[in-house]
């Protein structure tokens, strides 16, 4: 009640500077100057109880991964060049949440941004570079970083290398699959499977590099996980230590093989899987998928499989199983102190939003969240934040006004979110208590 | 009308090509915007969508794609009928997904769904006559 009355003045209060002052964002410095509150309308978003959401940014590019420092400031990779640049530093320096600088630097885009031990990492489709920061997290020289990984794969399909690092000295990069399911003809009808799958050779796994050697390639990092057509969301956990990932399952059953499975088998089927990962796991793409109603392994068209037949005997299962296409392009496990306890090292999941769920509606388009205790999940699947797309239901991909796609969390503990399609940054925080 | 003179000429055959390729009656193409819908929903619809707005990133939109209302019906043609693997850049975008080929759908059929991707949504264009996707598949083959 009380809290809902102090709403309520705020909001009075709010209307009333903005009446007075044409200027919104320097009405609220006014308002609360170093106070951090969520929007009116939390941003667009639908959120639990007690959350709030602000948007930090607009307009700022194709935001793929950001990274946020102690000092606050986000740094972001856009997918491509924005106005000449590749990479942002937003910075906020009243801390009232809204960015009111940015610095743009790089001639390159891509997806993977992560700052560890003094050191800004940045992919672009093909290499990874490393920027020494100062002690307040600034980048020292913008224009000459070191690179340390090139001459990684890109054709076109899965293209974008994600980055995450470990706490001995090692870089972890996806190299997505060049094709949907190792067809001798991609995507074309009833064209069946290659074996072995040669794009398993340079592609369709995670590679580990050394995190602070130049010019390394495919000869000098490692194979650390094959058999994953496509992870952009990854995250190190740091209660296991270990690799945490998730995968795009394959595309279009109904099209390539339309006797065995139909449209609505289509739109359900693979699930999108998170995978805990070890040195040398195989999670069986192109040979399998993950039948998210029947919880197995199933033997891939492709190679044989009729919808039933499991496979994948030396592969690993999930962690998690989520509905087919939905995207997942980010991940992260909270860490923070901001939010309730049950939200303590769970796994949030930016979905992107799916495509290949026509005619049938197209899902996602929100932040998910897993409870996890000691590593593993302690309950369902839920939906944390949704309201991206700005409909009810999205019947076209293109429809949809905002995409997450990156997560960051704050030295505050909030959330951040980035929107690939507006270049929206939100930043959800808690004030329930 | 136009039928009629077709008709009158119908021996000089290279003629009637000529004819034929220039324009396709009113009648004729309201029926292949009709046909092209069906074949659009079984081929189309998955990649490029309801409304023909195609995946950000992924596969192209139809729907106000300069390649797509175009004049020169040729380019588009040769996507249906050879698929489409390369890195290219269509009005300021770049697509990640392969596009596998269409040459089993007949020359009717393919130039009925062009006929409906180049007149539905917000796209206004010419119709495709069955003897254009006879001549481009001669070509290529």
């Amino acid at each position: 009640m009380k809290k809902l009355f102090y709403y309520g003045s705020f909001v009075m209060m709010f209307s009333f500077v903005t009446t007075a002052n044409a200027n919104v964002s320097d009405s609220l410095k006014l308002a609360s100057p170093g106070k951090v509150v969520a929007d009116a309308d939390n941003a667009g978003l639908k959120l639990p109880n007690g959350f709030g959401a602000l948007k930090v940014a607009e307009g700022v590019g194709s935001a793929r991964h950001l990274t946020v420092t102690s000092q606050g400031d986000i740094y972001i990779k856009l997918g491509r060049i924005n106005k000449g640049v590749g990479n942002l530093r937003l910075i906020d320096s009243d801390g009232d949440g809204k960015a009111d600088k940015t610095i743009g630097f790089g001639n390159y885009g891509g997806t993977g941004i992560a700052i560890k031990n003094g050191y800004l990492y940045a992919s672009s489709d093909e290499e990874v570079f490393r920027y020494k920061l100062n002690e307040k997290n600034e980048v020292i020289n913008p224009e000459s970083p070191e690179k340390i990984i090139t001459g990684l794969i890109s054709r076109r399909e899965h293209e974008s290398k994600s980055i995450v690092l470990d706490n001995n000295g090692y870089i972890y990069v996806n190299i997505g699959a060049f094709s949907n399911s190792c067809q001798e003809v991609d995507r074309a009808k009833g064209s069946m499977g290659r074996m072995p799958c040669p794009v398993l050779d340079s592609a369709g796994g995670i590679w580990r590099f050394k995190a602070d050697k130049l010019n390394q390639t495919y000869g000098d990092g490692k194979r650390y996980a094959t058999g994953l057509r496509n992870v952009v969301g990854l995250d190190w956990n740091q209660q296991l230590n270990q690799l945490f990932v998730m995968q795009h399952g394959r595309d279009q059953l109904h099209d390539i093989f339309p006797d065995l499975y139909d449209v609505n088998a289509n739109a359900e089927l693979p699930a999108e899987t998170m995978y805990a990962l070890k040195d040398g796991s195989n999670a069986g793409w192109p040979y399998v998928y993950y039948d998210p109603a029947q919880k197995k392994k199933i033997l891939a068209p492709e190679y044989g499989g009729d919808g039933k037949k499991e496979g994948g005997k030396d592969a690993i299962d999930p962690v998690m199983a989520f509905p087919a296409h939905l995207a997942p392009d980010g991940l992260l496990f909270y860490t923070g102190n901001m939010f309730p306890e049950r939200y303590k090292n769970g796994a949030f999941i930016a979905f992107h939003g799916s495509w290949n769920r026509a005619p049938l509606p197209q899902e996602g388009y929100y932040v998910a969240f897993v409870p996890f205790e000691n590593g593993k999940p302690t309950g369902k699947w839920e939906i944390f934040a949704n309201g991206f797309s700005g409909q009810e239901v999205v019947t076209s991909t293109r429809g949809a006004a905002h995409r997450p796609c990156g997560l960051a969390q704050g030295p505050d503990g909030s959330l951040y979110v980035s929107d690939d399609s507006k270049g929206t940054i939100y930043r959800i925080i808690y004030n329930g208590k | 009308m136009q039928r009629k003179l077709l008709f009158g000429i119908l021996p000089f055959t290279a003629i009637n090509v000529l004819f034929a390729q220039k324009s396709v009656p009113p009648a004729n193409k309201q029926k292949s915007i009709e046909n092209g819908k069906t074949i659009y929903l079984q081929r189309c619809l998955a990649c490029h969508q309801a409304d023909g707005g195609g995946v950000p990133h992924l596969n192209a939109p139809l729907d106000g794609a300069t390649a797509v209302v175009a004049d020169d019906k040729g380019k588009l043609i040769r996507i249906v009928l050879k698929g489409m693997s390369e890195r290219v850049e269509i009005d300021g975008e770049y697509y990640g997904n392969n596009m596998a080929s269409h040459a089993d759908l007949k020359d009717q059929q393919i130039a009925d769904v062009l006929t409906y991707i180049r007149n539905s949504w917000t796209n206004k264009a010419s119709a495709v006559s069955v003897a254009e996707v006879k001549a481009i598949r001669a070509k290529i083959k």
